[in-house]
């Protein structure tokens, strides 16, 4: 039923590690953390700007910096090529309670550019109109 | 070789605030109304660059904007490598009639965006009877931070590249790409802790709500793009609710910082509002 955000994030690693421009502005960022889809979510590791690994979870015992938590259909917002208002961003998201950040937003802030480049690489990938 | 000069033209002030001189930069444009224009937080004047080379501005009105202290090309204070800078309502509005006083400007219209936006409801409040309207671009007249008060005392704040990463969404997302980044350029070009000490006036030190508000016969123009998550569509519908005589105007496709995202779709408008006050006498 989510085959499309996984197929979505499952194109990052290729997309961020292909883009020079990307992995400079991410140089300073080694994390890893989840974005969690429903009950779908996914363990994105992150070495100096490239995506090293895209891990589907649940992952027992496996620790995550901050979490991104959107139902699936916020996500399918998001990466609506215009997003609506209320979702072209992970902070108006949260904002209109879309989206859930927890865990230690330390790594989020500190490559905050670089993150939200990242997530919002799929847009225009997930097919048809907003849901 | 061609070239093109912008009708702009930016000088120093030395202009007293609280007591202490200040070095002001401003520019200004036009001749007509005095239109008073103030900058977001942590940003600086040319954010209204393209509302003063617009000639159906500037044929009516003389459209000025200075630097608060500790921006742009305003100087901080001497001293103040020993300071933390925190702007206060107090001193914001002292700032601003200290600028409208010093250059003799006549029943200004002031206009500010989001903390200017919040400022200028507090003016209307205390001399709305010395002005001739004011518009809050995303202003609304009390603090609602979407973001926890412990972000502010990460280091990250120092970083110009953190504080424009911070704001990027709340530039709308048909706004032309030449003006997102030109727009979150100056909060790149800004000096460190500028934006947090700004963040004191614009989550803390601004609550205007009021029981009886009273803009002495003053008009307010709350205009706010539907995709500012900081200051939402609510807010200001709710804000201009409470003020007597505030009118709320909700703008499509546009963002939190309307006149340097998207200067084209913004003038659409704008100007109906300029004409309002022009025709009220």
């Amino acid at each position: 039923m989510n085959d499309d955000i996984s197929r979505a994030i499952q194109t990052l690693p290729d997309r961020v590690n292909a883009d020079h421009r990307l992995t400079r502005i991410g140089r300073y960022c080694s994390t890893e953390f989840l974005l969690a889809a429903g009950e779908a979510s996914f363990h994105i590791q992150v070495e100096r700007g490239r995506i090293t690994q895209v891990l589907p979870g649940p992952r027992r015992m496996r620790a995550w910096s901050f979490a991104l938590r959107g139902a699936p259909d916020a996500w399918r917002h998001f990466w609506q090529p215009v997003p609506a208002v209320g979702f072209n961003d992970i902070f108006a998201m949260c904002r209109y309670g879309h989206l859930h950040i927890d865990g230690d937003v330390g790594p989020l802030l500190e490559n905050l550019r670089f993150i939200k480049e990242v997530i919002a690489l799929p847009r225009g990938d997930i097919a048809g109109d907003a849901p | 070789m061609s070239m093109v000069i912008e009708p702009i033209i930016g000088r120093y002030a030395h202009i007293t605030i609280e007591g202490v001189s200040h070095r002001i930069y401003f520019e200004e444009s036009g001749s007509g109304i005095p239109l008073l224009c103030l900058h977001t937080a942590g940003a600086h004047s040319s954010q209204y660059r393209h509302l003063m080379c617009d000639a159906a501005v500037t044929d009516r009105f003389r459209v000025l904007a200075f630097d608060l202290p500790w921006h742009g090309k305003s100087n901080p204070p001497p001293g103040w490598q020993d300071q933390e800078y925190r702007l206060t309502s107090a001193f914001y509005v002292a700032a601003i009639r200290a600028f409208v006083e010093a250059m003799a400007l006549e029943r200004p219209v002031v206009m500010g965006c989001s903390m200017g936006g919040r400022v200028v409801v507090r003016l209307a409040m205390q001399c709305g009877a010395d002005l001739r309207a004011v518009i809050g671009l995303e202003g609304s007249d009390h603090p609602s931070p979407w973001y926890d008060d412990s972000w502010l005392d990460r280091p990250e704040f120092l970083r110009g590249d953190f504080c424009a990463a911070l704001v990027s969404g709340l530039v709308a997302p048909r706004s032309p790409d030449e003006f997102r980044w030109e727009t979150l350029w100056h909060y790149y070009q800004s000096g460190p802790d500028v934006f947090k000490g700004d963040m004191h006036f614009y989550r803390t030190d601004s609550e205007y709500r009021a029981e009886r508000a009273d803009t002495h016969g003053c008009p307010v123009y709350l205009m706010t793009g539907e995709y500012d998550y900081s200051c939402t569509p609510q807010l200001t519908r709710e804000s201009a609710a409470r003020i007597p005589a505030a009118e709320a105007i909700i703008m499509r496709d546009l963002g939190h910082f309307p006149m340097s995202e998207n200067p084209g779709r913004f003038r659409d408008y704008l100007l109906p509002v300029l004409t309002r006050i022009e025709e009220r006498r």
